[in-house]
């Protein structure tokens, strides 16, 4: 015999519907980002600083090294992920009509393709000659 | 389509407007509650810049008549302003994000300390925005 749809245990629908685990999850990747982003915001901050007014072939020199490089697709990586961690609370908290999911999404959506874009240009400065 | 930032929000369930808490009309702000909504603003603002880092690379990549923009851009006044909210929003950001981590661990949550440790933000952002500007004097002299 089938089981109908509305006889599952809430603890079933619960499990189903993700909301078990899920924001531990969050909780936890939004601090290990944060303590990721501690050492690499303070270097890429320092490293603005120093590069103040500077040109093109400076920014280039300074970004081509492997280090830099390494350093920017990480901050990258780790920037967009803490970023779509906390706009998503933000967006739940203060967004209550029918916009709510598809801004949630198109959030998602840009900070992957930001992310993207940044370490595919990192990537061009680093390998190219 | 409605987007509410208000202190009360449409129950379907009920259909009546139910209040949301804390009310913030007759919410007196303390340094508690600043704090914590100052590090999400300025998350937001981070988040805004994390924007402009990508279009540094991407016009860095795209060689140095692209990146002429940048440098236009960030040599003005409204560049400068908005090199300025960067800092201090980063600076606060990263304090506060700082507290909020030694909380998680178990930290300091007698009253007193969450006040010393409120005000630490604030003053240790102020400063380290101060050495951070200083900073670029001297390198960009």
């Amino acid at each position: 015999m089938k089981p109908k749809l509305n006889s599952r245990l809430p603890i079933v629908r619960a499990h189903g519907l993700g909301s078990a685990r899920h924001g531990v999850e969050h909780w936890w990747a939004q601090r290990v980002t944060a303590v990721t982003l501690v050492p690499l915001t303070i270097w890429f901050t320092a490293s603005i600083i120093t590069l103040s007014s500077s040109d093109h072939s400076t920014m280039i020199r300074w970004l081509e090294t492997p280090f830099c490089s390494i350093s920017m697709v990480l901050l990258l990586i780790a920037l967009f992920y803490h970023a779509a961690l906390g706009l998503e609370v933000v967006i739940e908290d203060y967004v209550h009509s029918g916009a709510k999911i598809p801004l949630l999404v198109a959030m998602r959506m840009t900070c992957f393709a930001l992310a993207t874009t940044g370490i595919f240009a990192t990537l061009i400065v680093a390998l190219s000659d | 389509m409605k987007w509410k930032l208000t202190i009360s929000t449409y129950d379907p369930k009920v259909k009546r407007i139910r209040p949301l808490s804390p009310n913030i009309q007759i919410y007196r702000p303390q340094l508690t509650s600043v704090l914590s909504i100052a590090n999400r603003i300025t998350g937001v603002i981070l988040s805004v810049f994390a924007v402009l880092l990508v279009m540094s690379l991407t016009a860095a990549a795209a060689g140095p008549n692209n990146y002429l923009y940048i440098t236009a851009l960030t040599s003005s006044w409204v560049g400068q302003a908005m090199m300025f909210a960067f800092t201090l929003s980063f600076f606060v950001h990263l304090c506060g994000g700082i507290r909020h981590l030694l909380w998680d661990a178990g930290y300091g949550f007698e009253l007193r300390t969450i006040y010393a440790s409120g005000w630490a933000v604030v003053f240790s952002s102020i400063v380290l925005t101060t050495i951070a500007w200083i900073a670029s004097g001297i390198v960009g002299r």
